[in-house]
């Protein structure tokens, strides 16, 4: 699939608001991190901006982003519809938890219920994006258990990554959680990416040329004259290709930079005078973003499409 | 609504085609670009027409296929049309957040409200037969619309109501009817003919079928594998004799 | 509109919108094919065109490129105004005239030559849909240097036809699609009888029961859906069929009754080497042919009834020895030069299959014959209370024909039609009206000059019956600047429209003081050797005059040859004239009867451009043409065209149309002049057609009253019957000429040359490239092919057409593209002896492995069409015809002849034999040899870089809708394959639908 730089940033930017606004909501609601003011105006800022802003990315996507506000009447049946609604609906929780955080100073007690509400829907809404992916089942790469974990793990991930380096920006709160729950996330998410990639590997081809042509029984099948000269939208769309070599590289890359060296950094904070921890979180999340970055596109960019097998591809 | 219709009609309208004998001629592709770019759907944009790299809206594009069989040392070359199939689980329909893309009650047809697509394109990625056709210029989607504008159209000769491809392929490799009553012309071709579906494994359920391409007839036993001569001398001394007592009357 | 976010908008589809304001029927001309078409009208512009269901040609269906019609009337490249060049020729540079002073202009270049030698004008019409008007301007003008594209086109299979059937495959026969059982195709990637083909094909494969056998190094297009593909090695197919024919002789399956009845086998041929009447037909004092009657024991004229004549035999009459044709035939033909074990290696076609193959032909020839309860009469008087045919049908063509061994090969093909006994019969090949005609046809062709302003006798082209009908001078030198009907290529009976740029160029044998040319892009893809054929346009003697003084040039669009040219007199598209497709010259006849058809304008002429048939009648007024001014001089035709279809009488009561003829319309065929006809034709979806009774529909060629009809309408002068020339005898004459005899001989330097290649029994070698070259060289054959939703150079100017293929590619076979190391995608030199090309590679299997092929004409000039720089057809897109030449290596005495065949003049295309290797990284991704850019036509908008076109034709809602119909693809023949589908094709409508 095209990696469209809008929609990956989308994915990687609402789903570190989301996940930052979940560790807010749970750390905030159970406290361990105290109502300071300053910190969560930034804190919020940083996680609404990162929601907002994403979702302004993913109209960049629209042909008529003009008309983007049709896209909530089909919650019914469409995740992407639904994405719209939750995305909306969690706004409620999470802005009024904000408030009360930012402008009455609290976020406990009914605070906290809010501010737990509004994980739950911040939650849910990651769920219903990573579904829009996942429900495609012309994808195989996406249409897989993987990618909803995937989605959710990262976005906490992200999430905790942020307010760990806000944690030590700020000196709020209680680093020594946050840095053993970001580890954890880390090895988590570096884990489940594994597990995603492996899975992409194996299982077999779930469509061939064979059965999307249906002449299979006449032998092994491949184009050998396209419909059209020129790329069409679908080649265009669809038909983005790396090499191999190329996407094991990559891969390489975001596993290091999105996990193993972030993790590293973390662990070493543990151990380390704390005068270098916020220089080491604040590296740690640096690199969490190229990482994820990376893993993004290639989400994108790995993913086949079927259409592809009248292309010329032999299976997916 | 992009739910499915839950009432839907049995009626099914859908297409049929011969991949015994189409000739990948792109008469269908053609002639269904020039009744639909002032259809519905209209119009079928192209852009850069005249330039490094054309390209334009088509519902319907033409492939050409090899199947190779090594072991059995044979392959064949089969053209092979490639259309919106009209799925009755469509997830075009169900992933559209808009409504824009919806399947009719009364005959099964899917269809796009380009007044209301947005664009976001998760239609066509969710189509395993590459049916949906974006628009760059206009920004919405577009797809075949099995011409619903000429199929019913009062304005146009009898003859004429039938989806463009169909009524222009030179071959008669293309049928249209309702699929979704066993006893229609077009029910009765595709029983007889083993008429499949694409990628069934999709489960999209589509109304389209093909019909295979027939097992080729080479030598099975139609004439004996080679004549019976009549004399086998050199230069055919023998038979130039039988050949002067023939008697012929004309 | 509702804003609730969360509301679902139901769509109310209009199901019945306004299509048009107006429907008009006309001709398509996106090809030659001549297909009925309904255009829709609305605001004037095209909003969608139809095929006619009532038109006999493509009973409603259209092709790829008729459905782009709409792209073609508002190409960006259409010419907009006379023009006349300013720059050097090839720049491209022009500047813009009035019509007033290029016709002036014409009518002074063209008058001037006449005055002095009327013969120095070349007047070649391309792609000329009316020759017959065409052709007769040449002859009232006096130039016999007149002929259109058969020369380069299909000539072998043309006059392999005529001279053998009296009829040829082109569109001017066809298999009976309903009726036969076997079908052979032979080297058919398209063909003029496009949707024909199709629709027959479709019917065929339907049916279910009948075998479609493809005989074609390549598999692609109708060669995919053929029961057997035949992967022949190119131009040996007269081999595979010489070893067909081997076969059937071997085991009998021939059918004697036919041959002795419907063909020239049992002529007796007069055996006296050496002597000037060896070869000859043994004829009686009133020049009837003679057989030898067993029964009788005598020679009888081999065209009466009640005769038991000989097929085999010597035998002594009048001291004479002699022999039937059919024993010459059989004694060839069972050689064993010609079983399938010899020819096996050189065809690449198994022994085993071939044999198959003859097993089969026999079977469905002599077992499975069809019967029609039928009566009818033959020639002799005789009733036949049914038809009888072998149902065994075969097409051909330029696969066959484009071949310098090709005119042997087509005259092989059918003859092995008439052994079968296939021809004209149920289920077998038959001639559409006006044939099958006498053989030879005649007229002979006209040419010796008259004189000054003088029109020649007769018409510039015809079919020679033997050496005195050359156009040769008294040293035997060509009298024509094409060389046609010389002693180099005697029966050129097209013309060869491909030498005349090279021959003109060379003063060979004479230089010519205009050139007048017409829908044919001559310096692009319909020439050989295109860098050679741009010098010959540019070449310029020492006083920097160029060698061909003048050139006009009728183009629609800005092609690559208008730039080549002086003065251009721009075009109508098809949408805006008169034309006459008449039974003169290409009609719309099926094998069932006869029809002919017109185009109207239905759209007003954009940009100031005129129809190239009113100008051609205006300059022949202005030249006071007889034929095209009256006594008074003034002109004849004032309505241009239109006015010379209703008006023009080629013979008595014939004229260009033949339908509603006669004062009051009731005359078809012949008949006084009718000035209400045109009305009549639009009336009728501007086509007439007639259906033979079916007693007249099979064995045309001694079938009396067809026969009778055919000559009282004038399709033949006499209804005698046409004898099917299994021998040919003009072949033979022109033969005789060369050993020494008779009165017209060939230089010395031709006579070898004549003795090899005019035999007449079908012979076949080695096509010339191919002998010539050293074959470890160039090891593969080199082909192209028509793209079905292509039309030679026109296509790329269409935005639709363009994106389904914008560059070609060399289709290689995987295994012999593994063995040159070469992969799918590769950039490839393609070399032949003459010039090398670079392309692309394209992997397949479906093809000879000693056989590359690529689309034809899809690479384009930069600059032509008005295209962009960057478009894919100049950049990636190439041409066989940059390495093809025109000219065959110098003989001993230095004799250049044209790369053709040696008897007809055919341009060998197919003969071209290449090495292909892989080339340098740094050369991959762009085509050469690329000629340098010239601009685009003058005044030219700049191409859109969006078209929208038919968003403001969307027709207003009416609210109404209409009950459903299916549509089965052809109801009439899946009624064989499924119990209870109605009757007839696809459009008849379901009981009270109407
Ligand atoms: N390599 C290779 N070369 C081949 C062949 C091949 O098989 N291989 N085939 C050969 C054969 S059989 C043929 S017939 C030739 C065909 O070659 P051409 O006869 O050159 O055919 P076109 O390319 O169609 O070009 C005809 C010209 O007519 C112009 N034209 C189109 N419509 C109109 C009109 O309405 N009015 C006027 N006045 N002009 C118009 C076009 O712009 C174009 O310039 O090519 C030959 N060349
Ligand atoms: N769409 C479209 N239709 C056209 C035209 C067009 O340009 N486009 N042009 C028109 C014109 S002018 C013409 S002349 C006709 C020509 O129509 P076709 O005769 O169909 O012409 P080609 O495309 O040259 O196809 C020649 C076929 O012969 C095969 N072949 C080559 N050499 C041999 C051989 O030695 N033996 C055998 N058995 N096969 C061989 C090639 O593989 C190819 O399939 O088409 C007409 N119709
Ligand atoms: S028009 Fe018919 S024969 Fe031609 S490509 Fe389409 S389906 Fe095939
Ligand atoms: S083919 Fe594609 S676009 Fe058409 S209904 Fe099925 S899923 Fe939707
Ligand atoms: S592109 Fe348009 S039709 Fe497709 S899903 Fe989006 S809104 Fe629906
Ligand atoms: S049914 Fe109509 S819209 Fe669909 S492919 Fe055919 S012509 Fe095009
Ligand atoms: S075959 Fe196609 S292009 Fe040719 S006349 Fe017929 S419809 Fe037109
Ligand atoms: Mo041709």
């Amino acid at each position: 699939m095209h990696p469209a730089k809008s929609v990956i940033y989308f994915t990687t930017a609402s789903g570190a608001g989301y996940g930052l606004m979940v560790w807010l909501a749970v750390m905030g609601a159970l406290g361990y991190i105290p109502a300071d003011r300053t910190f969560g105006l930034v804190a919020f800022g940083i996680a609404f901006f990162l929601i907002i802003s994403g979702l302004i990315s993913s109209t960049g996507h629209l042909g008529r982003p003009e008309r983007a506000w049709r896209a909530l009447s089909q919650w019914r049946s469409s995740w992407l519809s639904r994405e719209g609604v939750l995305a909306i609906l969690t706004f409620a929780p999470t802005g009024i938890y904000a408030l009360t955080w930012v402008v009455l100073g609290k976020n406990t007690g009914l605070a906290g219920v809010i501010g737990l509400v509004g994980a739950v829907l911040s939650l849910t809404t990651i769920y219903a994006t990573s579904m829009i992916y996942a429900s495609l089942k012309a994808i195989p790469a996406w249409s897989n258990r993987w990618t909803s974990v995937g989605y959710l793990v990262l976005g906490l991930m992200t999430g905790s990554a942020i307010m760990l380096g806000l944690q030590s920006v700020f000196g709020v709160g209680h680093s020594g959680l946050i840095i053993k729950l970001t580890t954890v996330l880390l090895a988590l998410g570096g884990f489940i990416k594994l597990c995603y990639w492996r899975s992409l590997g194996a299982g077999g081809a779930r469509s061939t040329a064979e059965s999307a042509t249906g002449l299979g029984t006449n032998g092994r099948v491949h184009m050998v004259e396209s419909p059209h000269g020129e790329d069409n939208y679908l080649l265009k769309e669809m038909g983005y290709k790396i090499a191999r070599k190329h996407a094991q590289k990559l891969r390489r890359l975001a596993l290091v930079l999105g996990f193993i060296i972030p993790m590293a950094l973390v662990a070493a904070m543990a151990v380390i005078i704390p005068e270098l921890s916020l220089a080491l979180s604040l590296l740690a999340l640096v690199s969490v973003i190229i990482g994820l970055a990376m893993e993004r596109w290639l989400f994108f960019a790995e993913a086949k499409h079927v259409v592809m097998l009248f292309y010329g591809q032999s299976e997916v | 609504m992009t739910c499915l219709p839950q009432n839907a009609s049995r009626v099914k309208l859908g297409l049929v085609i011969d991949l015994d004998i189409c000739v990948g001629c792109h008469a269908c592709a053609v002639n269904c670009k020039e009744w639909n770019t002032s259809g519905k759907l209209a119009p079928l944009t192209d852009i850069d027409p005249y330039g490094a790299k054309p390209d334009g809206v088509w519902f319907n594009r033409v492939h050409t296929f090899e199947a190779v069989d090594e072991a059995a040392g044979t392959s064949r070359t089969v053209h092979f049309p490639r259309s919106c199939l009209h799925c009755e689980d469509a997830p075009c329909v169900t992933v559209c957040p808009t409504g824009a893309s919806y399947k009719r009650d009364d005959d099964g047809i899917v269809l796009i409200n380009t007044d209301i697509c947005i664009g976001c394109k998760l239609c066509s990625w969710a189509c395993p037969y590459g049916a949906r056709e974006y628009d760059e210029d206009e920004g919405v989607m577009k797809k075949c619309t099995l011409c619903v504008d000429k199929i019913y159209n009062e304005n146009l000769p009898p003859e004429s109501r039938v989806p463009a491809c169909v009524s222009t392929c030179p071959t008669g490799a293309r049928s249209f009817g309702d699929l979704g009553d066993p006893d229609s012309d077009v029910s009765k071709l595709v029983e007889a003919r083993g008429g499949y579906a694409l990628m069934p494994e999709q489960g999209t359920a589509p109304v389209n079928r093909y019909l295979p391409p027939r097992p080729k007839k080479v030598g099975d036993g139609m004439a004996p594998r080679m004549l019976e001569h009549h004399d086998d001398s050199a230069d055919g001394a023998g038979l130039l004799a039988r050949w002067v007592d023939k008697v012929l009357s004309v | 509109m509702s804003v609730n976010p969360f509301a679902t908008v139901k769509e109310d589809v209009d199901l019945s919108p306004e299509v048009a304001d107006e429907v008009k029927c006309t001709t398509c001309y996106m090809c030659a094919c001549r297909c009925g078409i309904r255009v829709h009208l609305k605001d004037g512009k095209v909003r969608y065109i139809e095929g006619n269901p009532d038109h006999p040609v493509n009973q409603g269906v259209l092709c790829g490129k008729g459905s782009a019609g709409i792209m073609q009337q508002y190409s960006p490249a259409k010419l907009k105004k006379p023009l006349l060049r300013v720059g050097e020729r090839g720049s491209g540079e022009f500047k813009e005239i009035e019509w007033d002073e290029a016709l002036a202009l014409a009518t002074d270049w063209l008058g001037e030559v006449r005055m002095r030698d009327p013969s120095k004008l070349a007047f070649f019409t391309g792609r000329d849909q009316s020759q017959s008007f065409t052709g007769w301007w040449a002859k009232q003008y006096g130039t016999h240097n007149f002929a259109a594209h058969g020369g380069f086109c299909s000539v072998n299979m043309a006059a392999g036809g005529i001279y053998t059937l009296g009829g040829a495959f082109w569109e001017f026969g066809e298999p009976d699609w309903d009726l036969t059982k076997y079908f052979m195709l032979f080297g058919v990637a398209e063909d003029h009888d496009s949707n024909p083909i199709k629709i027959g094909l479709g019917k065929l494969k339907t049916r279910g029961e009948a075998k479609f056998v493809a005989v074609n190094p390549s598999r692609n297009g109708y060669n995919a859906i053929a029961d057997e593909w035949i992967g022949i090695r190119p131009g040996t197919d007269g081999l595979f069929v010489f070893a067909l024919i081997h076969e059937l002789l071997r085991a009998e399956k021939i059918d004697f009754a036919s041959l002795a009845r419907y063909t020239n086998a049992t002529w007796l041929i007069i055996e006296n080497p050496g002597k000037s009447d060896d070869g000859l037909v043994l004829r009686d004092a009133k020049g009837n042919p003679l057989c030898y009657d067993v029964k009788k024991k005598r020679a009888v004229s081999a065209l009466g009834a009640d005769i038991s004549p000989a097929l085999a035999g010597s035998f002594t009459v009048s001291k004479k020895k002699v022999t039937p044709v059919f024993e010459l035939l059989a004694k060839r033909y069972l050689s064993d030069e010609y079983s399938p074990d010899t020819v096996a290696g050189p065809t690449g076609v198994p022994a085993s299959t071939i044999r198959r193959i003859a097993a089969e032909l026999a079977k469905i020839a002599f077992e499975e014959e069809v019967v029609i309860e039928q009566e009818w009469t033959d020639s002799w008087g005789r009733k036949h209370d049914k038809m009888i045919g072998r149902p065994v049908s075969f097409h051909a063509m330029r696969g066959i024909s484009a071949h310098s061994n090709g005119f042997h090969t087509c005259r092989a093909i059918h003859i092995l039609q008439a052994l079968l006994g296939s021809v004209d019969v149920p289920g077998g090949w038959r001639n559409k009206a006006p044939y099958p005609k006498p053989i030879p046809p005649g007229p002979r062709p006209s040419g010796e000059p008259i004189g000054p302003n003088m029109p020649l006798e007769g018409m510039p082209l015809g079919t020679p019956e033997g050496p005195e009908d050359l156009l040769v001078d008294d040293l035997g030198e060509p009298l024509r600047i094409d060389h046609a009907y010389s002693w180099e290529y005697p029966m050129s009976a097209h013309g060869m429209m491909h030498m005349v740029l090279h021959n003109a160029a060379n003063a060979d044998p004479y230089s010519v003081d205009v050139l007048f040319m017409y829908m044919a892009n001559m310096a692009w893809n319909s020439s050989m050797n295109v860098p050679g054929t741009l010098e010959y346009f540019t070449a310029k003697n020492d006083d920097g005059e160029y060698k061909i003084p003048k050139i006009i040039y009728s183009d629609a669009f800005w092609s690559e040859t208008v730039p080549y040219c002086d003065l251009i007199l721009p075009d109508t598209t098809y949408l805006e004239r008169w034309d006459c497709i008449s039974m003169l010259d290409r009609p719309i006849s099926s094998a069932h009867g006869a029809g002919d058809s017109i185009r109207q304008p239905v759209l007003q002429p954009e940009g100031d451009v005129r129809p190239f048939q009113d100008v051609l009648l205006d300059l022949g007024a202005r030249l006071g043409l007889s034929g095209m001014t009256d006594n008074s001089g003034k002109p004849k035709y004032p309505g241009g065209y239109v006015d010379y279809m209703v008006n023009h009488e080629r013979g008595e009561g014939i004229g260009p149309l033949a339908g509603w003829r006669g004062a009051k319309g009731d005359k078809h065929g012949r008949g006084e002049v009718n000035p209400n006809q045109i009305e009549r034709y639009i009336e009728n979806g501007c086509f007439w057609s007639m259906t033979l009774p079916k007693s007249q529909q099979y064995f045309k060629c001694a079938n009396k009253d067809y026969l009778e009809y055919a000559a009282s309408v004038g399709w033949i002068a006499s209804s005698e019957p046409i004898i099917h020339h299994l021998y040919s005898e003009p072949v033979q004459k022109f033969r005789l000429a060369a050993q020494g005899h008779g009165k017209r001989q060939p230089p010395e330097k031709h006579r070898e040359r004549i003795e090899t290649y005019f035999d007449p029994l079908p012979i076949w070698y080695m096509p010339f490239e191919e002998a010539e070259i050293d074959r470890k060289k160039y090891p593969l054959h080199a082909l192209s092919q028509r793209p079905m939703h292509m039309y030679h150079s026109w296509g790329s100017q269409n935005a639709w057409l363009r994106q389904i293929t914008s560059a070609n590619k060399l289709h290689i076979h995987v295994d012999t593209a593994a063995s040159l190391g070469i992969e799918d995608g590769d950039w490839v030199w393609i070399e032949s002896r003459h010039g090398r090309v670079k392309g692309e590679v394209k992997l397949i299997t479906g093809v000879n492995p000693q056989t590359v092929w690529t689309w034809n004409a899809i690479g384009k000039r930069k600059g032509a069409w008005n295209l962009s720089e960057e478009a894919p057809e100049a950049n990636k897109g190439f041409l066989l015809n940059h390495i093809i030449s025109e000219v065959l290596a110098p003989g001993k005495d230095g004799q250049r002849y044209s790369n053709s065949d040696p008897v007809t003049g055919q341009a060998a295309w197919f003969d071209l034999r290449v090495n292909v290797t892989k080339c340098a990284v740094e050369e991959a991704g762009a085509t050469e040899p690329m000629f340098e850019r010239f601009p685009h036509s003058p005044g030219a908008a700049p191409a859109a870089e969006v078209s929208r076109y038919g968003a403001d034709l969307k027709g207003k809602p009416t609210g109404k809708q209409a009950p459903l119909r299916d549509w089965v693809g052809n109801r009439h023949e899946n009624a064989g394959n499924v119990a209870g589908l109605a009757d007839g094709k696809g459009n008849a409508l379901k009981d009270g639908d109407k």
